[in-house]
């Protein structure tokens, strides 16, 4: 609520210049059918999305619709927690709420069986991290798994041998 | 130079009374999109135009009108606008783009979920910022000061506002008028049920609107106006921005059969009738208007989709449609929908 009971302050000169508006608004929101199955997978250990039964597109989460063709989503289909790292960022700017020590990683993830990319955390020494690398994810225990992202705390090589560019440069 | 001839072809529209539990923004559109173009018999790859009405405070989160492109299918690339409005100053937005000549369809849709949230506190913030939005008014608190301004004036009563109430929602208006107050001097079914819902218009022009339609609803008049943000500056009673939006899009012309108004009150629809000129014998709301559902950004949109189907459906050859936006009545758009071009 504002502080619209309280006298505005004034500026040396006596003059009110500015107020003090704070605005808060609550809500409550639906994840939405789709996205209300991933999250319910992700309690689970599994990563559900969607095909599009026009271009044959696995969504990860699933969306409401197919962004390209705009027809609601076929099929369920469950993908692996392995994928590919399609690009990356190292993030070196501290924030307030950060978790992760600095530097760290945070990347692109083209799992194996979906055709866009989810973006996660990625626990590998900066230096060693490269477009192409192979990547599993690692899960939270099923006891205290959020209906979130965070089910998963991050992604972390898996050692195979990086996988070929052809394979995910649509996923930039 | 006369305007080119513009007509809605189709109309789709899906509420959720009193609010949607599951589906998204998205979940809500893509049927309804979907719906409207298949409707119109336009491919939807051959749309020129392409125009959404939302507002990123009933979600509380910024460019939900990006998000919900996902139910359009934005590919390939097409020609796309949003406005931060009710869907019906999207169909406005079309209607000029359409007056260019390059393309000859647009396909206007909006989406609102006004009940996530607070919509009374939702609906404060589109106030003044400095001496009114602070204090934190409802939307029935203002409706309430324009009610009683009303009343005062001498010419209507509460029973009156409960006629409003018993013809668009049902009941008796002697027993309605009979409850207590929520707002002195208005009462719960003075209010529209807030609600969830999407909807979506095509808009054709000359040629292709006959080919695609049998009795296209022709838009033979559209203006919009604004009267001032500050409820002190106007007078509450009158909606002259109504009055002279009606005129300028031709509403006295002719004989109106059916009127489908953007009221959320019960007493802003004896404003909007009387600043309309529209007699005892036109037909007002018979699809219930926003007091029977009212879900924010779409309502207005639905009242020229209404408006529209019973010029299609053959049961009225001239139509009036109006949406409104802002506190009390503050802007209004009217336009005259005809069977004949």
């Amino acid at each position: 609520m504002s502080d619209a009971s309280k006298p505005a302050k004034k500026d040396a000169d006596g003059e009110v210049r500015r107020i003090k508006a704070p605005v808060k608004l609550d809500y409550t929101v639906t994840a939405g059918l789709a996205l209300s199955r991933f999250l319910k997978g992700v309690t689970a250990g599994k990563l559900l999305g969607q095909r599009c039964g026009v271009c044959s597109k696995v969504y990860v989460p699933p969306r409401g619709g197919c962004p390209t063709c705009g027809v609601g989503m076929g099929e369920q289909v469950e993908v692996k927690d392995t994928g590919t790292l399609t690009t990356f960022c190292i993030v070196n700017v501290p924030f307030e709420g950060q978790t992760m020590k600095l530097p760290y990683v945070y990347g692109l993830i083209a799992l194996d069986g979906a055709d866009n990319a989810l973006h996660h955390l990625i626990l590998a020494p900066p230096e060693e991290v490269r477009m192409g690398m192979r990547l599993r994810a690692e899960w939270v225990p099923p006891e205290s798994r959020p209906a979130s992202m965070e089910a998963i705390r991050w992604f972390v090589p898996t050692g195979e041998p990086d996988a070929p560019w052809d394979s995910y440069k649509e996923h930039l | 130079m006369s305007p080119r001839e513009i007509a809605i072809v189709s109309y789709a529209s899906l509420l959720a009374v009193p609010g949607e539990p599951q589906r998204d923004e998205v979940e809500l559109l893509l049927p309804v999109v979907t719906e409207a173009v298949a409707r119109s018999g336009i491919p939807k790859r051959e749309l020129g135009f392409t125009v959404s009405g939302s507002c990123d405070y009933l979600g509380g989160r910024p460019f939900s009108f990006v998000m919900a492109l996902d139910a359009i299918g934005a590919w390939p690339p097409i020609a796309e606008s949003h406005v931060e409005m009710d869907g019906a100053f999207a169909l406005y937005e079309a209607w000029v783009r359409l007056q260019c000549g390059d393309v000859d369809s647009a396909l206007v849709y909006a989406f609102g979920r006004s009940t996530q949230g607070d919509l009374g506190r939702v609906l404060a913030q589109q106030l003044d910022p400095y001496t009114l939005s602070p204090l934190w008014p409802d939307d029935t608190a203002l409706a309430a000061l324009q009610a009683r301004a009303l009343l005062d004036r001498g010419r209507v009563s509460e029973r009156d506002f409960a006629a409003v109430a018993a013809r668009t929602r049902g009941g008796d208006a002697d027993e309605l008028v009979q409850r207590p107050y929520t707002v002195a001097p208005l009462r719960a079914h003075d209010r529209g049920t807030v609600a969830d819902g999407a909807a979506a218009v095509v808009l054709a022009a000359g040629d292709l609107a006959r080919k695609v339609c049998k009795r296209p609803a022709w838009i033979r008049g559209i203006d919009h106006r604004i009267e001032q943000h500050q409820l002190g500056q106007r007078d509450l009673t009158r909606s002259v921005s109504t009055a002279l939006a009606g005129e300028r899009a031709g509403v006295g012309k002719g004989p109106v059969d059916v009127a489908e108004l953007y009221a959320p009150y019960t007493h802003q629809e004896l404003i909007l009738r009387e600043a309309l000129g529209l007699g005892e014998g036109v037909e007002v709301n018979p699809s219930g208007g926003a007091l029977a559902a009212h879900p924010l950004m779409v309502a207005g949109l639905s009242r020229f989709g209404e408006a529209a189907e019973r010029i299609i459906d053959g049961s009225a050859n001239r139509a009036v449609a109006h949406a409104t936006s802002g506190p009390c009545l503050q802007q209004n758009l009217v336009a005259v929908l005809e069977a004949a071009p």
